[in-house]
């Protein structure tokens, strides 16, 4: 399948492997930087824990607009690399083989399955597919080309010009030792609305990539070695008396 | 049906709530005879372990009969008298098949795992019944009926007739003073072990020390009631508030300290000294989960080259712990949840052969209706309160004092 594909060809983007500095956009600096100074100066004014509060915040943006370095999303362990774009990786290790495991990811269309943030994955013909997610404001669709595809080794894609998002991603397999099946790794690289500060917030509220994947490779470890996901979801409990959920 | 509910740190009350059903295939639905107060459970009364919600039905050690099973149940049928270990196990992931239940795999459902692996820096381990939402959540058997998971792994049928006080107890506190013996690695009719706690857990762990050919047993703790059932059982007791563990334990070894120490205690010890009261107040202002004495007194006593086993639940993160003494000793350390699964028919051999009655921890009898008294009775150890089992179906009113 999609024999025009290279079995070599380079991921789409350079990861900067484990990497855990962030770095600001200028676009970041320079809002960062002139609202800094802005805090410096109201600070100026006003009573005392007033000119502290400013102060502190005022110090903090400048620094972070003059060393371009975002110390929030540093120990967040946000990654990202050279062109900004937010790095998402991890791993999972599932007791089958690399090649049934690869043939359910290879079916796109079982993405949504995996992957619970997706909405749908629409295979438009070997090589592209068109992917939506729910958005805040409506659901949100690109077209994506396979890279990559290395039966029982590697998947991998890149969005087409015109992305709201633009993302590419790559998902590795291979043996485990011992009898343990095989090591799963996903890469993520996407470009996130409001670069190093969106990301920070989407992390703060649970929405940013790296936790949804944990989750969907957790979730799809069950499926694959049980056959289903355990789940509480419907157990009995004292809120479901008072009429509340569970 | 009736179920005890938890309701906020040093609250649970007995509410009525909605029967269990079925949610996935490999579920069975169990009529709960009998169940019992843990220990563990005292740390969620007291808040200790983060992670409840209003309204989590707890309860982990419990049995009853079979009433209904999920299509893909096929070990165990409706009408079958079983077991149900206090952990979840899927039986199927590697850890689960190399037997480390408690290190499941899977039976942590999804978002609670990734919680757990943000603090502890790795995979969740499994689920538990009736315990924090850091572990599943997972509705608890001090009720009259429960839903029970992964049925084929975690339901083991009892055929004999043996009373259900006799083979209750291989949910949680016997297959756990049991595993905590048999990792110290005993070498028959030579090693000295000592075990922290005469509480149900270090109850189970001297007798299993005995049984695995222990020369001889010294059990600590403070409260006489407890400190003359492990006397009962052939061992040697120390009252840590009479005298000063440290030597006692010297004294009564030649000088080399106990060759295998138990801690039975866990996140709750009481205890002497600054490094006690430390703990205390950190605790207190919820800047500690964990009060180390019962740990520190098993590192520093513990003879050279011996095992530090540990049994008791201990949290998050300690302080002032004696790590120098035991590199300088070259101790070994066990600790973690039961692998119960392992044990529940080894054990119930043993019962089934007359080695032990497990009903002997037993102190006191009621309905589930007085839970919430109990709960109090047992964690302030008053009225010589050891273990207490509850009847789920039994009719309010008095307790009964074996």
């Amino acid at each position: 399948m999609t024999a025009d594909l290279s079995p070599n060809s380079p991921s789409p983007r350079p990861y900067r492997q484990h990497s855990t500095e962030s770095l600001l956009s200028p676009t970041e600096r320079g809002v960062m930087g002139v609202l800094g100074l802005a805090a410096l100066t109201l600070s100026l004014r006003g009573g005392a824990l007033e000119r502290l509060l400013l102060g502190a915040v005022g110090v903090g943006l400048a620094g972070m607009a003059a060393t371009g370095t975002n110390p929030l999303a540093t120990a967040l362990k946000i990654r990202q690399n050279e062109e900004g774009d937010t790095l998402v990786s991890d791993a999972i290790t599932v007791g089958k083989s690399p090649e049934d495991l690869y043939a359910v990811w290879r079916n796109l269309t079982n993405l949504p399955l995996l992957m619970r943030h997706l909405k749908s994955v629409e295979v438009l013909d070997e090589r592209r597919s068109r992917w939506t997610v729910p958005g805040p404001v409506g659901d949100v669709s690109w077209e994506a080309e396979l890279t990559a595809d290395e039966p029982g080794r590697r998947i991998a894609w890149q969005s087409l010009p015109g992305a709201a998002v633009e993302n590419s991603g790559e998902v590795l397999f291979r043996p485990a030792p011992g009898d343990r099946g095989t090591e799963i790794r996903v890469n993520l690289a996407y470009r996130a609305p409001g670069g190093t500060t969106g990301a920070v917030i989407a992390r703060l509220t649970g929405q940013e990539p790296s936790q949804q994947l944990r989750d969907d490779l957790l979730r799809f470890k069950r499926e694959q070695e049980l056959g289903y996901y355990p789940t509480t979801e419907g157990q009995s409990s004292g809120r479901a008396a008072k009429g509340g959920q569970q | 049906m009736k179920a005890v509910v938890w309701q906020g740190t040093n609250k649970v009350g007995v509410e009525r709530v909605p029967d269990p059903t079925l949610i996935l295939q490999t579920d069975a639905i169990v009529r709960v005879t009998s169940t019992a107060i843990c220990g563990s459970d005292l740390h969620l009364l007291d808040g200790f372990i983060p992670g409840m919600e209003r309204g989590d039905i707890v309860g982990h050690e419990f049995m009853g009969e079979i009433v209904e099973v999920g299509r893909d149940v096929r070990n165990v049928k409706v009408g079958d008298r079983v077991v149900v270990p206090f952990n979840l196990a899927c039986g199927v992931c590697d850890p689960c098949r190399r037997g480390l239940f408690s290190a499941c795999d899977n039976s942590n459902p999804a978002p609670n795992a990734r919680t757990v692996e943000a603090l502890y820096g790795a995979m969740s381990p499994g689920g538990l019944f009736g315990y924090t939402h850091m572990f599943g959540g997972y509705a608890g058997g001090q009720a009259q009926f429960v839903r029970v998971p992964f049925a084929d792994v975690g339901c083991f049928k009892i055929e004999s007739d043996l009373r259900d006080e006799q083979v209750l107890f291989l949910t949680d506190i016997f297959p756990t003073g049991y595993q905590a013996a048999e990792q110290c690695g005993i070498v028959p009719g030579r090693d000295v072990v000592a075990v922290f706690g005469a509480g149900p857990v270090g109850q189970f762990a001297a007798r299993s020390a005995l049984m695995l050919g222990a020369a001889h047993v010294i059990v600590i703790d403070r409260v006489p009631e407890r400190l003359g059932m492990a006397e009962a059982a052939g061992c040697q007791v120390i009252n840590y508030e009479k005298e000063d563990v440290l030597l006692a334990l010297r004294d009564a070894t030649g000088g080399r300290g106990p060759d295998h120490v138990i801690d039975g205690v866990g996140l709750e010890a009481h205890g002497h000294g600054p490094g006690a009261l430390l703990d205390t107040a950190e605790q207190k202002m919820r800047m500690s989960f964990d009060r180390i004495t019962a740990v520190r007194w098993a590192i520093l006593s513990c003879a050279k080259g011996g095992t530090v086993s540990m049994p008791g639940v201990y949290a998050g993160l300690v302080d002032k712990f004696p790590l120098g003494a035991a590199f300088g000793k070259g101790l070994t350390f066990r600790l973690g949840q039961t692998h119960t699964h392992r044990y529940v028919l080894p054990l119930l051999d043993r019962i089934q052969s007359g080695q032990i009655d497990p009903s002997f921890v037993i102190t006191h009898r009621a309905s589930l209706d007085e839970a919430p008294e109990l709960y109090k009775t047992f964690r302030d150890k008053h009225d010589g309160c050891v273990k207490v089992v509850l009847d789920p179906w039994g009719q309010p009113g008095e307790v009964q004092k074996v």
